[in-house]
């Protein structure tokens, strides 16, 4: 179908259910319940699922293929959010404009720090993106201020032109008169559901890029990809030259950035510089290795996992952890708390931190590793069977 | 006996029959909603009422942070009759009965704003969507106040912001959904410039090393426009980037500039550092133009005096409240706070309780949490007994007037939070300013939004 193969076919269709039944996937728990702490069902955490998704495919083309470890891709994501928002600023609120123009900007950017970047391979080209990004989220954060509002971060004011912004449309992000904002909640019993059309939207759009993916993965251009991953230097006495290949990635990859970029700032008009800040362009190489590098829906799970513990663990404080064992002896109560106390609230990234070493040490596949030796489990096979396919998923030095 | 048939499959039958009836769609972003509720976002149905302290529990603000949060959790336990009810005795309206607000008892949640807005915003958005929080308050910086600001006002929620400095704040990005108590860039400059002048003279040039991002730039124009007002000259403005650590090859320059005051627009770890190297340099030993050198810290804040240890001594800044004021709501608040905690509060312990009081007196005053008459109860509220003496919530601008205190680094500390003294207590009218000011010109209120 579509001309995948069956498995990818297959693939598509889990991701496809999966997101479109995400309201009522991630609200296991009845809203009323202590457990509704862990539900992350919720409108902006579920945009920023598919958000982070699509920025983490899109690195993936190039990091998983290629094996070459950017680590300044949040500079495309924030060049594509700081379009978008220009493009509510002048023209108004319809967010088609602003996605179009983030992914052209951010693809002339990638073109331009991919160019200079790849002349270089390995530990200088990941250092040589992170220079561009700082470079970036320093510019943003304070010398291009007239541009980017600084630390502040880009707004939409009621002062601005809004060429094409009429009264009868609504004054938040919209498409074609669809409020992004807008929620259809559905109560059942003592569950309740959150049905969103910016995360509808958005969900649509990393299907679309989810596919593209696929595409790539398989078609010879992908390949070609592999090659350079697996062997440069061969490739090059084949009579080769790489380069083009490169950068036809690492401009795709810093689309598809711009593109997730674009997207944030059409379900949150507000562009900050701290979208571009290396810790952001971390989070996206974390995402891709804990959901497995090199292979399709792996980013895709990182992103959700990681995502998930900063919007959800970060939120458990002490007075919630008190709830939670409040059934116990006061002695024992206030141990527990103290043990859990590090781990949760602001001591996420610590647990996160745990998390991700155990993953790299025991499923050095990610995410996807774990759930091929899980269903192979199932199936009664050896996990022995996996190890082609492992190995597929290791990523380069 | 009646044959009540209560297995587990029985009890998922049942409830998914059940689920399948009372699958009743609401939609809450039109006038449906409005109908079936309040006419509000997340109106409050039950017997509580949530409110979402959203601060900074990681990065350069976390220790602010954790103060902050600290003087919500006694908000709460106040406004819920716990505890010794602490600013609630002093405050001059008497509203709140220390049954929680409008008789609903007060919840809460937190989040980390990590000081970068989009975090701020992911934090709050989710405390807004999930937790049905009805007002978001905090931020330990202007940048992140500003967003947040700005995403209650498109969500539909009241903003009341805790320790946020910036002119922009109240000026050009206002909204009609934020409201400030603590002061800003122009009131320290209006407070200081008179202390300076009768301390340092009116024939001074100063330099100024300035933070580059908004906040530092306001502060540094009001400072400049302040100081020249009375005579002074400006030698130079430096822009330091904000993740600057080592101050060195900034300082140097200044002596050779002819300038006889260093003004240091810088917050936080910042100002420690540049602080510090300043000190390290002799500039407080030199004679320059036959006087001597001085330092000047526009803000300051007990844990940025904490961090530069002896090289605060003698200093002048301001800042909005210490804890060694003696008037009786601050008296009260430092009791309450100290035996809980053990240690004084911060200024924004301070600001962050007092927001807090305020919200819950206007909800209180105004029968409803609809956010359009909370923010009618604040606008020209005038109150007394909340550590400022008499203040006023301006309703063109959503900013708190009030005294502003001009404060030294103390020379004999007595301890390890008496790092301040109080030189001058700036009256209030000293530092009010028209709402068309030009530092606060181009931004508009609008309308409140209640979110539905």
């Amino acid at each position: 179908m579509l001309g995948l193969e069956k498995k990818d076919t297959s693939l598509l269709i889990i991701v496809a259910i999966l997101t479109m039944c995400a309201p009522f996937i991630l609200n296991p728990f009845p809203a009323d319940s202590a457990m509704a702490q862990f539900n992350a069902g919720y409108p902006d955490l579920m945009q920023r699922f598919v958000i982070f998704g699509i920025f983490a495919i899109g690195f993936n083309i190039l990091f998983g293929l290629t094996g070459y470890l950017s680590f300044g891709h949040a500079a495309f994501l924030g060049i594509g959010s700081y379009s978008a928002v220009w493009m509510f600023k002048l023209l108004g609120y319809n967010i088609l404009p602003g996605i179009f123009l983030s992914v052209i900007t951010s693809g002339l950017f990638a073109l331009l720090i991919g160019y200079i970047s790849l002349r270089r391979s390995g530990i200088y080209f990941s250092i040589l993106t992170l220079a561009f990004a700082q470079m970036s989220f320093a510019l943003a954060y304070s010398v291009l201020t007239p541009l980017t509002n600084g630390e502040t971060g880009l707004q939409v004011y009621n002062s601005d032109p809004q060429y094409f912004h009429s009264d009868a449309m609504p004054n938040i992000p919209h498409l074609f008169g669809q409020e992004m904002q807008s929620t259809y909640t559905l109560d059942a019993g003592a569950w309740s559901f959150d049905f969103n059309t910016g995360y509808y939207l958005c969900a649509l759009i990393m299907l679309g890029m989810f596919y593209i993916a696929i595409r790539i993965f398989r078609s010879p251009f992908g390949l070609m990809l592999k090659a350079i991953k697996t062997n440069q230097t061969r490739l090059n006495y084949t009579g080769l030259n790489p380069r083009p290949y490169t950068l036809a990635a690492f401009v795709i990859s810093g689309m598809y950035a711009g593109l997730a970029g674009g997207l944030m700032a059409s379900m949150d008009p507000l562009a900050g510089a701290e979208r571009m800040q290396w810790t952001a362009s971390g989070e996206v190489v974390l995402m891709t290795i804990l959901g497995g590098a090199g292979t399709l829906i792996g980013p895709v799970l990182g992103a959700g996992f990681i995502k998930y513990f900063e919007n959800i663990f970060s939120k458990i404080n002490d007075t919630v952890l008190h709830q939670w064992f409040a059934f116990l002896p006061d002695g024992i109560e206030d141990f527990l708390i103290a043990i859990v106390h590090p781990f949760v609230g602001k001591g996420w990234h610590l647990t996160l931190g745990l998390m991700f070493m155990a993953i790299v040490i025991f499923l050095p596949g990610g995410l996807v590793e774990g759930g091929q030796k899980i269903a192979s489990k199932f199936r009664g096979k050896k996990a022995k069977d996996d190890a082609p396919a492992a190995s597929d998923t290791t990523p380069a030095e | 006996m009646s044959n009540s048939n209560f297995t587990r499959r029985g009890l998922l039958k049942t409830s998914a029959m059940a689920g399948g009836a009372l699958a009743m769609p609401t939609i809450y972003d039109g006038s449906v909603w409005a109908d079936a509720h309040a006419g509000y976002l997340n109106a409050p149905t039950g017997s509580t009422v949530t409110l979402g302290f959203n601060v900074p529990q990681s990065g350069p603000y976390a220790d602010e942070g954790a103060d902050e949060l600290r003087a919500y959790e006694l908000a709460v336990e106040h406004l819920n009759g716990g505890g010794d009810g602490g600013m609630m005795n002093t405050f001059s309206s008497k509203a709140l009965q220390g049954n929680g607000i409008l008789g609903k008892k007060v919840e809460f949640v937190t989040g980390d704003t990590q000081t970068k807005s989009d975090a701020a915003r992911a934090s709050a958005k989710s405390m807004i969507e999930k937790d049905g929080a009805i007002m978001i308050t905090g931020g330990s910086s202007s940048g992140v106040a500003v967003a947040v600001q700005g995403l209650c006002q498109e969500a539909g929620v009241i903003f009341m912001a805790g320790l946020t400095h910036s002119n922009d704040t109240t000026g050009k990005d206002k909204k009609a959904n934020g409201f400030r108590h603590f002061f800003n860039g122009y009131m320290s400059a209006a407070a200081l410039a008179p202390v300076l002048k009768a301390r340092y003279g009116t024939d001074r040039t100063a330099y100024h090393l300035t933070a580059d991002y908004t906040w530092g730039w306001t502060q540094q124009e009001s400072i400049q426009a302040a100081t020249e007002a009375m005579g002074w000259k400006t030698a130079n403005n430096v822009l330091t980037p904000l993740a600057t650590t080592d101050f060195s090859s900034y300082v140097a320059p200044v002596l050779n500039s002819g300038a006889d005051v260093l003004v240091l627009n810088h917050y936080g770890g910042n100002m420690v550092n540049s602080l510090t190297s300043a000190v390290q340099f002799g500039l407080r030993e030199k004679q320059v133009n036959g006087k001597n050198f001085e330092i000047v810290v526009p803000l300051y804040s007990r844990l940025m005096a904490k961090g530069a240890g002896e090289n605060v001594k003698g200093i002048f800044g301001s800042t909005n409240w210490h804890w060694s004021l003696t008037d009786e709501g601050s008296k009260a608040f430092v009791k309450s706070f100290g035996e809980k905690y053990g240690f004084p509060p911060s200024q924004a312990a301070h600001t962050c309780y007092v927001q807090t009081m305020l919200y819950a007196d206007a909800a209180e005053r105004a029968g409803t949490f609809n956010p359009c008459g909370i923010a009618e109860a604040l606008e020209g509220f005038k109150f007394d007994g909340l550590g400022n003496g008499e203040t006023e919530y301006r309703a063109e601008d959503h900013q708190c007037f009030k005294d502003v205190l001009v404060v030294k680094g103390k020379d004999n500390p007595t301890s390890e939070f008496d790092l301040l003294e109080i030189v001058e207590i700036t009256p209030r009218a000293q530092v009010e300013y028209a709402v068309d000011h030009p530092m606060f010109a181009g931004g508009e209120l609008g309308k409140c939004n209640p979110g539905a």
